[in-house]
């Protein structure tokens, strides 16, 4: 469960480029939850994430993962238990590693061997990398001394997302995550993001400006306005819900006319 | 041209080249895999030198090895804490630590620019009795760089050696990996100074001499052999990419022998050896543009052709 308690973060504070992108954020994410986040270029979005991940401290508030105060935790030991995708497909592998390379790195990170330092990938562990590639359909698990440089953007996403839940983690941050493939690709990476959370119980958050697939993945939608969440529906009032619904409930949170933003969000 | 390439130069020559490939595999890692440019090999080279010959004068040459390479960890050290924890560019800190070593190398020779190993063991003299009298040298050297090539591999496969290498690829992933790439950069450096200041311990006692300028120049030397390597033996497997350092680095000296050979006054050397480092790294570069010369000259004579 990922808890923020009136989280603010202001950027160049006391200078003419001030920019106050978080207000007051309060968001409780329970286990299973999985939480789609829409909201126009700036709102705040990936803020959220870089506050969560710990890409940098919060100014004030508090940041909760299962009950325990994150807040000052350097983002690389919060990374144990937070799984991070981004747009870039280019972020989340090392290009110049191996398939291979890069798996065992990610698998390496969750074992619990004593000498962790010196461990190294068993066969074992190899038929079992070969096992997870070959559900993405990609014939990557035939490629696996290829350099990752050399897959296409989505096999890398596709990799990437394998490798960020290699072991569970408590909290799943996928920030546009499908928003530089292609449809097709997107497609594909989209349903295996909805299977891999749904099969290991993810708390998970994704932004999107897909208003639709905001709609249909997931249990819960969070909309954000200029630092702010301004909407937070589920159960049966999401159920009900349409993208046009959704414009009109956004125009009267923020009392804004949305006619203007809305060629951001992609119907 | 046999008395151009007797049988004690080609073996003088590989020994030089066995002994400094380790300061081109210490730039394997810190330049190659991690993306450092590290301007105090010159000086770490020196004070593993300074060391090793200090030590071997009291009497213990193997000893030595491991005081140099200590030695070589601290510098790799402090490297890694100047650019790590104090936010100090690689290159600036390097540069740094580089000057700050001339002191402490001076020190270490107890304030002499020169120290002789006359007299006493060395690594060397020791495996003379059991190694055979021509080769000895060799065989010694060869040994201790086959085993830290070895290591290497090895260590490049393990969790940390993976570690290293994805930081110097992709540092935003090694942190949503939960992995410290300050730690891995430290770790990494340190291996590096080590591997720097073991080459210099040996060669100090090879040399049976260790003069404070000796490290001058290192860095490019060390550099062109570890491009000489990745050109001719490619960088496809970690294997490859290694014995690709030891290959460059006695190709390196082979050719410095032979401009030697040539009769090339010794004062000329530097600019030799500038010439050969020139050539090998833009050797890449020159290689894609004759082939793409060719190709354009191959479609046009085509495009020609059919309209004939």
């Amino acid at each position: 469960m990922l808890r923020l308690t009136n989280v603010s973060k202001t950027f160049n504070p006391g200078t003419p480029d001030e920019k106050k992108a978080l207000k007051n954020v309060s968001l409780t994410v329970e286990d299973g939850d999985f939480a789609t986040i829409i909201g126009s270029n700036g709102a705040g979005k990936s803020t959220l994430f870089n506050c969560i991940a710990g890409s940098f401290f919060i100014d004030e508030g508090r940041v909760e993962l299962d009950n325990q105060d994150i807040t000052y935790v350097p983002d690389f030991k919060r990374a144990v238990q937070i799984g991070r995708l981004f747009q870039d497909p280019m972020k989340g592998t090392a290009p110049r590693m191996t398939i291979e390379e890069n798996l065992a790195l990610a698998y390496l990170r969750a074992s619990k061997a004593r000498n962790k330092i010196f461990s190294r990938v068993t066969k074992q562990q190899r038929q079992e990398f070969r096992e997870k590639l070959s559900v993405l359909e990609m014939g990557l698990e035939d490629r696996m001394k290829q350099p990752v440089g050399l897959l296409s953007g989505g096999q890398r996403q596709a990799l990437t997302l394998l490798m960020a839940t290699v072991y569970s983690p408590k909290i799943l941050l996928l920030d546009e995550h499908t928003a530089a493939l292609d449809p097709a690709t997107a497609e594909k990476v989209l349903a295996l993001t909805k299977t891999i959370v749904e099969e290991d119980h993810l708390a998970c958050l994704m932004i999107t400006h897909n208003m639709h697939s905001a709609l249909e993945l997931g249990n819960r939608t969070l909309m954000m306005d200029s630092g702010r969440i301004v909407l937070d529906i589920k159960g049966d009032q999401r159920e009900g819900m349409t993208v046009d619904g959704l414009l009109q409930l956004f125009n009267a949170g923020t009392g804004k006319d949305l006619d203007n933003d809305r060629i951001l969000f992609s119907k | 041209m046999s008395s151009l390439i007797s049988m004690s130069v080609i073996t003088s020559a590989l020994e030089l080249g066995v002994i400094y490939s380790l300061v081109a595999l210490a730039l394997f890692l810190s330049f190659s895999i991690l993306n450092i440019a590290d301007l105090s090999t010159d000086g770490c080279f020196t004070l593993g030198c300074a060391v090793g010959v200090q030590v071997a004068l009291m009497g213990h040459p193997i000893l030595a090895l491991f005081a140099s390479m200590a030695a070589g960890i601290c510098s790799g050290y402090v490297m890694a804490f100047l650019q790590t924890k104090l936010g100090v560019e690689s290159i600036l800190a390097g540069i740094i630590v580089n000057t700050g070593l001339y002191t402490i190398n001076l020190a270490v020779m107890g304030f002499s620019s020169n120290v002789t190993l006359l007299k006493t063991d060395t690594i060397f003299s020791l495996t003379k009795g059991f190694l055979g009298k021509e080769y000895y040298k060799l065989i010694t050297a060869a040994v201790i760089v086959v085993i830290m090539c070895v290591l290497m591999v090895w260590f490049m496969g393990t969790r940390m050696g993976l570690s290293i290498r994805a930081t110097g690829d992709n540092e935003d992933m090694v942190r949503a990996s939960s992995i410290n790439p300050s730690m891995t950069i430290t770790v990494g450096l340190c291996i590096s100074g080590a591997l720097t200041a073991l080459s210099g311990s040996l060669i100090g006692q090879y040399q049976k001499t260790c003069d404070i300028n000796l490290g001058t120049g290192m860095v490019t030397i060390a550099l062109a052999s570890l491009i000489i390597g990745e050109t001719l033996i490619g960088k496809k497997t970690m294997v490859r990419r290694v014995f690709g350092v030891i290959f460059g680095s006695c190709l390196y000296r082979f050719l410095i022998a032979l401009a030697l050979k040539f009769h090339i006054p010794a004062e000329c050397l530097k600019l030799v050896s500038a010439v050969i480092v020139a050539i090998a790294i833009a050797s890449p570069t020159i290689r894609k543009k004759i082939a793409f010369r060719k190709n354009k000259r191959n479609a046009i004579a085509a495009v020609k052709g059919g309209r004939n």
